[in-house]
């Protein structure tokens, strides 16, 4: 057991900091937005993917740059200090690892290069209206006619897909005994015929999610991936990716340090609110959590780089990552006080009006508001107890 | 002991109940929180009408006498409604602020136009830096001559945007957070010097920070005795507790309503979600504090009437509840409906955001404990 960093290692961070402070797109930093724009997003991504560093979970044969469990570990830590942008996981955290599971030598050599550079925007079509918990009962057919498919049916929640250029989408190709069985795996083309995107504005005030309609849309029989009607194994095998990048450690340890600035900023009648013992109380609580969440993280990283896959513990990460994140948009929200109150207006709105109240508490609430998602999001809490206690506790 | 409404009060619930089901359906709330103004002055004037704005005022200042009581009846049905208009600032804040404090003349100026529809009120006491603390005071008011000149900047006043008239709380003597040396004024939104900036809040309402240069006021703006303004001016933020209390409760019921109806119908592996004992003891939870939060609703507005120390300690109390009960409820109320509870278009959750909002105003959970554990039990 040991957890020094060796001098390579800190050679690295160093690196990693600097090459940020280089080249982070300069009007990203600037920016006090709460929504961004899909060339904010990609203006980060195409700079990490000339770098090579835009997947580093990905192996070197595919792109990947080829780290360590540690250095992985530095990198997302030097990017949440730095608060950038995400790289958005749908391409890089979520398919990526499917494609080189399951997908044939075509497949990988056409798709994985795009979602390295941010050519392709992927989103993921697996929740329904009628399906979300229970995923396994979704309804959205394909019918096989000739060497296309024809899909019909209805997602939902469906992330940023108003800028997606492909969406990797479950469907039934067959009704058989069991749910689960007859579930195919999907690559389609957002830009087909009979598809239409309308957006569900979040109660934040963004427009983050939307609904996916699907009207006798022609998929060529070649972008199925896996064996058609075994795609949920697949469905499973991505989920567990998902999770695990949803503990968000390294950003949440940014966001209590903002927390921290602001209880310095805000006065309780001349002192700092930081020195109040009560509210200073709660800062420790959520740091001790993240703390110990960090190093549950590591010691699953450590496995995992031992061979010893996420297995159903990477539900405590979902859990508690999540959990952690809400606490801190919650404290945030304390500690802006009666400034949480006033609304800002969101990117496309067009509102334009000088906001009152320091530049902190800016979207302090709506950002509390938006972060209610994360708990629901990529299988609920609830489904995660449920996992963790019938595949751990064995209940 | 009695815990029961009588006859009147029940009258007056069904009837705001009825107007907020006639008038006040989600669809038509939301396009009124929506629209530039973000109130109705139709739906202030049926106000006036049914006499919800003479509700609570004396007999003699042509009001119905109905009290806090009437008042909570009022808010709840409104807490249900997730109404918008400006009640609590102009009724509750000012209004019984001007009832028990000012002069006659100013009575005789002021209540029959509030009363009647014809003005809306804002109270302005909070400041940037003076977080929940009525005390901390920053605004100046000078003498000059028989008046004031008036200096200053208020924060998140509620209701700002519509008032035609202000209550402003500005320091006449001492500084800081010192509890003399406060007095309050009447001022004239319009008056030279008086400038306001409008906007929407995260609830749907609307408020505005208000800044004043150089505002002159008469020797009768004043209201009260001068450097005594704070005990006049607790007490009003107490008697809006009490009010924001029952328009908590209002909201509670109905988020948990809502979500416990949701459960009962939304299925998911071939059963209603409600079935699940996760779920179920949540919702219980939700409903536990939901009538612990009725209680201290009741609580403070039987005692809000009493002395200053049983009714800082009472509102306190309340306050501290439904902070706390209104962000357990509002929270889970939107994680019971999953994906759905995080939608724009749905009514849970603008609760949850209401709620939200509710601990913001009047002073926070933690500023209540403070004030709680500070005072005197009887
Ligand atoms: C902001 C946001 C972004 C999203 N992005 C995407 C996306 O990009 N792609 C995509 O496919 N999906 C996405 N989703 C959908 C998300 O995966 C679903 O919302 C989630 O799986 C829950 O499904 P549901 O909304 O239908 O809720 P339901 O399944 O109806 O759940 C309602 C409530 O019941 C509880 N519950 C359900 N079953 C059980 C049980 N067995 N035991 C105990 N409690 C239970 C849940 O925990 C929840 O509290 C997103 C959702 C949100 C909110
Ligand atoms: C101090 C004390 C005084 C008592 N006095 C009386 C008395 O006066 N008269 C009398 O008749 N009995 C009395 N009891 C007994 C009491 O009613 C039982 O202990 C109780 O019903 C639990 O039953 P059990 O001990 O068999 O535990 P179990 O029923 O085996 O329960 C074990 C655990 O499982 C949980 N559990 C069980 N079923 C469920 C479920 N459906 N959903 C969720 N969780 C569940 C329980 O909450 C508990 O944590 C008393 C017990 C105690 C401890």
């Amino acid at each position: 057991m040991n957890f020094d960093f060796s001098p390579e290692e800190n050679a690295f961070r160093e690196e990693v900091r600097q090459f940020i402070a280089d080249n982070y797109p300069k009007h990203l930093s600037e920016s006090r937005r709460a929504e961004f724009s899909k060339e904010d997003f990609l203006s980060w991504h195409r700079v990490l993917a000339e770098k090579g560093w835009v997947a580093p979970h990905w192996p070197e044969e595919y792109g990947g740059p080829g780290w360590s469990v540690t250095q992985r570990y530095i990198f997302d830590d030097e990017c949440a200090k730095a608060n950038t942008l995400i790289v958005l996981p749908f391409g890089v955290t979520m398919l990526g690892p499917v494609l080189m599971h399951y997908a044939n030598d075509a497949q990988k050599a056409h798709y994985l290069p795009r979602i390295l550079s941010g050519e392709d925007w992927w989103c993921q079509g697996y929740s329904e209206p009628g399906s979300g918990s229970d995923l396994a009962s979704l309804k959205t057919k394909a019918e096989r006619d000739g060497d296309e498919y024809v899909v019909n049916g209805h997602k939902i929640w469906t992330t940023l897909a108003q800028h997606a250029d492909w969406m990797f989408c479950l469907v039934r190709t067959a009704q058989e005994d069991k749910p689960q069985k007859g579930i195919s795996f999907l690559l389609i083309d957002m830009n087909s015929p009979g598809i239409e995107v309308r957006p569900i504005i979040t109660i934040d005030g963004s427009h983050e999610v939307n609904e996916v309609f699907l009207t006798d849309v022609r998929v060529p029989a070649e972008n199925l991936v896996g064996e058609e009607g075994n795609g949920w194994g697949i469905a499973k095998f991505l989920l567990g990716n998902e999770r695990t990048g949803i503990a968000g450690v390294a950003r949440s340890k940014n966001a209590v340090k903002r927390l921290k600035e602001i209880s310095c900023a805000e006065l309780v009648d001349g002192e700092p609110l930081i020195e109040d013992s009560d509210f200073k109380k709660k800062i420790s609580e959520l740091e001790i959590d993240l703390l110990a969440l960090e190093y549950t993280e590591l010691r699953t990283l450590a496995a995992e780089s031992a061979g010893r896959g996420p297995g159903a513990e990477s539900s405590i990460l979902k859990i508690k990552g999540t959990e952690i994140q809400q606490k801190v948009t919650e404290l945030i929200m304390e500690a802006v006080g009666t400034y949480s109150l006033p609304k800002i207006p969101m990117l496309d709105s067009g509102a334009n009006y000088n906001l009152v109240g320091p530049d902190y508490s800016h979207g302090a609430s709506q950002n509390y508001f938006n972060m209610r998602k994360t708990a629901i999001y990529g299988g609920t809490n609830e489904v995660q107890r449920n996992i963790i206690a019938k595949f751990v506790l064995g209940l | 002991m009695d815990f029961d409404f009588t006859e009147e009060q029940t009258l007056l619930r069904n009837m705001v109940q009825s107007f907020v089901q006639d008038n006040y359906d989600f669809d038509s709330r939301m396009a009124i929180a929506r629209s530039e103004t973000g109130m109705s002055r139709d739906n202030w004037s049926q106000f006036a009408e049914l006499g919800l704005l003479a509700a609570p005022f004396d007999e003699s200042l042509g009001g119905l006498g109905g009290g806090a009581i009437d008042t909570m009846i009022i808010t709840e049905e409104f807490g249900k409604g997730l109404v918008t208009e400006p009640f609590l600032p102009t009724v509750v804040l000012c209004g019984g602020l001007l009832e028990r404090h000012a002069s006659d003349a100013q009575k005789d100026a002021h209540l029959p136009p509030l009363i009647g529809g014809e003005k809306i009120w804002a109270l302005a006491y909070s400041e940037p830096k003076s977080r929940f603390n009525p005390a901390n005071v920053q605004t100046t008011a000078k003498q000059d001559g028989d008046g004031f000149v008036l200096n200053g900047l208020k924060s998140v006043v509620n209701g700002g945007p519509w008032a035609d008239y202000l209550i402003v709380s500005a320091r006449t003597s001492g500084e800081g957070w010192q509890q003399e040396g406060i007095s309050l004024f009447i001022v004239d939104k319009s008056a030279d010097g008086v400038a306001a900036q409008d906007y929407e809040t995260i609830d749907g309402g609307r408020a505005a920070d208000i800044s004043f240069e150089n505002v002159k006021l008469g020797a009768d703006a004043l209201i009260g005795s001068l450097d005594n303004g704070l005990p006049l001016l607790e007490e009003a933020l107490d008697y809006g507790i009490a009010a924001l209390c029952g328009e908590s409760i209002g909201g509670m019921h109905k988020a948990h309503q809502a979500t416990v109806e949701y459960c009962k119908t939304r299925n998911q592996f071939g059963v209603a979600i409600g079935s699940f004992q996760a779920l179920q003891h949540r919702m219980v939870d939700m409903f536990m504090e939901y009538e612990q939060s009725v209680s201290l609703t009741y609580m403070v507005n039987m005692h809000v009437g009493s002395d200053a120390a049983s009714r800082a300690r009472a509102a306190s109390a309340a306050k501290v509840q439904i902070g706390k009960a209104g962000r357990y409820i509002g929270q889970s109320a939107v994680h019971l409906h999953g994906g759905m509870g995080m939608s724009e278009e749905l009514n849970v959750g603008h609760y949850f955001k209401r709620l939200t909002a509710i601990d913001a105003q009047l002073g926070s959970i933690d500023y209540h404990l403070k004030r709680f554990a500070s005072s005197e039990a009887a």
